[in-house]
């Protein structure tokens, strides 16, 4: 009797708390297909958010800007709290809990520039000082004489005159594209 | 819609109500016939009063011949366990350096901040916690049911394959192939593999439960069963492909990640407490009714409490009040096990100076009693507000995951294994030595980082800061991390190379005694 009833009670339990956080919101959530706000990634910004998944961005950057009633992330630029149904068709979600860097929900409003957000990739410290994100020089390659195609670092603008030209490997560029799809979703006409 | 969320909310009420009213009745028709004696069940006849201590030469013929049958499996176990305590707390450890000096080992892919930080997670979440969890439950499960576990050699296949895709899970997110997904960043087929070994590990211990011939089941067993029988069904549903996207799977995870600490991870070490702590004083737990009250409304308030990690975030309002609420309720079960525990133990504190297992485990009940009524106070909106997306959440993590489970195991790892391996521990200054560096490790972490969380919190609120403050005036508290996580990665040399030794001497025990019987 005892035996049994522990193990039922506990899955019974493990069920229904299951029902209602894992089981409910699928229900809750049906969007209707043509109020669809979430812009479809094109194939180049999946394989940056590819990237930015396989490097753990995750881990320092969120990608929800609070309410004011709970921080002033709106005044900060990082834009308005999106409602659910902006994140429709995101998989896997890149939410976050920790924000040791700045919040990236609409990096690519604040901060469109490729060329500023190569070097910050690069080097960190190169345009931040007090930085303390990994450089991520590994998603760059050294040249010579680049191509016509190469995206070359722009380094000597900043007073860095590296020996041969600094040029991004497809995985940067794609990140950069992803970064840059990351923008605030116009608020709905009527709602 | 808003009819439709409505429902949920009150369905969550509702099922909540009736699980308390259900464990009440329960309660007061005494179906379950718990009395002050049920509690004497874990000692033999004319045991009370004496404590048992882990050294071999104490070991009573019953208990001994229980103990020996899971040599293989728990040896096996306790040693990777221990392995991959080594791996990943060197993993955090550099990880946390990477916090105030980034520019180590910053060359490497493999090497970077993001898949080093998984890497630790993992391998400490569901290499050290999980496997040395599931060895010590094997090892307790015949001392409760009295009688050898039937298909006991599941265990011993268990924990290799746990092993196996463990290593495998691993790899892949030092390569990049991180899922992406929040304590599941091991590719998926890894973790199905590692759900199907902990189904393999629960089976002996399910049917030794429904086949023991005890009169009662101690209320250890309870913890174990339930965590057994939670984990694959867990682990299972977190892994499932994309059913989910966007702000539902952002809850599916959360629901998983805190399922993963408050259904697999405490019931165990809470389980290994109610049984060695008495043992080890010899005299009963202080309240067995309160055990009963303890476990059913674990199981009821846990289980719901996963979403406050999206506090503030874009989900609905009322999926995170029944998260907050249930968060509070927490206390209830907190404080019942924080009775039973902390009042069995004060009554022979002088027994916590003699016996470095018991102070282990006492001490990682206390930080239990302080980790949760912690983590319920900081899921309210007006804390939140500040520790949310700091430093701090992952101090309070690692008192969760370290000051409680780490230290209930290393204090079960020293009570057992002697008696397991039938060889004392070698060096019995290296115990005292682990503990140290333990304690104080810990203390400097948590200390470090609640202060430097806060600071960085309350600099990100303040928007006449820029959000330069928020890394500048934390950094301080970074290095603290790191002298804190140093010394415990210390430790946690000195007691693997102390399991070695341990087992080294074993090995030449058994050669020994196979040469006299030729």
């Amino acid at each position: 009797m005892t035996r049994l009833s522990i193990m039922l009670g506990a899955l019974l339990i493990l069920l229904s708390s299951s029902v209602v956080l894992v089981v409910a919101p699928y229900f809750a959530y049906v969007w209707p297909e043509a109020q669809g706000r979430n812009h479809e990634l094109s194939e180049v910004q999946q394989r940056g958010r590819e990237v930015y998944i396989s490097m753990g961005c995750v881990y320092c950057h969120s990608q929800q800007p609070r309410n004011p009633g709970y921080g002033p992330d709106t005044a900060r630029g990082w834009g308005y709290q999106p409602s659910a149904q902006d994140y429709a068709g995101q998989y896997p979600h890149q939410l976050g809990t920790s924000r040791t860097g700045p919040d990236l929900y609409n990096i690519g409003d604040r901060n469109p520039s490729i060329q500023w957000n190569l070097i910050h990739l690069y080097d960190p410290r190169l345009v931040v000082p007090w930085s303390i994100m990994p450089s991520f020089r590994f998603l760059f390659t050294e040249k010579d004489q680049p191509g016509p195609e190469d995206v070359v670092l722009d380094l000597k603008n900043i007073g860095v005159h590296p020996p041969r030209h600094v040029v991004a490997t497809q995985d940067a560029l794609a990140l950069m594209a992803y970064l840059k799809s990351l923008q605030q979703k116009e608020l709905p006409a009527h709602e | 819609m808003n009819a439709a969320i409505f429902n949920f909310a009150t369905l969550s009420g509702l099922l909540t109500m009736i699980g308390i009213l259900v464990t009440a009745l329960a309660f007061y028709s005494q179906a379950w016939k718990l009395t002050q004696t049920s509690g004497l069940s874990i000692f033999a006849q004319g045991e009370v009063g004496q404590g048992e201590s882990a050294a071999v030469t104490s070991q009573k013929a019953h208990w001994r011949s229980l103990d020996i049958l899971s040599q293989a499996s728990v040896s096996f176990g306790v040693l990777t366990s221990s392995f991959w305590l080594v791996i990943g707390s060197l993993a955090g450890f550099t990880s946390s350096i990477k916090l105030h000096h980034p520019e180590v080992f910053g060359n490497t892919a493999e090497l970077t901040f993001g898949r080093l930080r998984s890497f630790h997670l993992n391998a400490v979440g569901y290499g050290w916690l999980s496997i040395a969890g599931v060895s010590l439950v094997v090892w307790l499960m015949p001392r409760l049911v009295r009688e050898r576990l039937p298909f006991a050699s599941f265990n011993f296949a268990g924990i290799g394959l746990w092993n196996l895709c463990l290593t495998a899970g691993l790899t892949g997110i030092l390569l990049g192939h991180s899922s992406g997904i929040e304590w599941l960043e091991m590719p998926r087929l890894a973790n199905f593999g590692i759900a199907l070994a902990g189904g393999m590990v629960a089976t002996p211990v399910l049917l030794s439960v429904l086949t023991a011939k005890v009169d009662h089941l101690y209320v250890t067993a309870w913890y174990f069963l339930a965590a057994l029988l939670w984990f694959p069904i867990l682990f299972i549903i977190g892994n499932a492909p994309s059913i989910h996207n966007g702000i539902e799977h952002a809850l599916a995870n959360w629901w998983f990640a805190h399922n993963a600490l408050g259904l697999w991870f405490t019931p165990i070490s809470i389980g290994i407490g109610y049984y060695i702590i008495p043992k080890i004083i010899g005299r009963p737990i202080y309240s067995y009714n309160l055990s009963f009250l303890g476990f059913w409304t674990l199981a009821l308030f846990y289980s719901n409490v996963g979403v406050h990690h999206l506090i503030g975030g874009p989900v609905p309002q009322w999926v995170v009040t029944v998260s907050v609420v249930m968060s509070m309720m927490m206390l209830i079960p907190v404080i019942a096990v924080a009775i039973n525990h902390h009042m069995t133990a004060f009554r022979f504190l002088s027994k916590l100076r003699t016996s470095i297992p018991l102070r282990f485990i006492v001490i990682g009940s206390m930080m239990y009693t302080v980790s949760s009524v912690q983590g319920s106070l900081h899921s309210l909106r007006g804390l939140s507000r500040i520790s949310h997306f700091t430093h701090y959440t992952v101090g309070h993590a690692h008192l969760g995951a370290y000051g409680f489970v780490s230290f209930v195991l290393f204090g079960a790892i020293y009570f057992a294994l002697p008696k397991v391996m039938e060889r004392d521990w070698p060096y019995p200054k290296w115990i005292s030595l682990h503990f140290w560096c333990a304690i104080i490790g810990i203390l400097v972490y948590v200390i470090s980082l609640s202060i430097g969380g806060i600071i960085q919190g309350m600099a990100m609120l303040d928007i006449s800061q820029p959000f330069m403050n928020s890394v500048t005036h934390t950094q301080a508290y970074m290095i603290g991390r790191s002298v804190g996580g140093g010394l415990m990665t210390l430790g946690h040399l000195v007691f693997f190379a102390h399991i070695v030794g341990l087992m080294l001497g074993a090995l030449s025990n058994i050669r020994h005694r196979g040469e006299l019987q030729k």
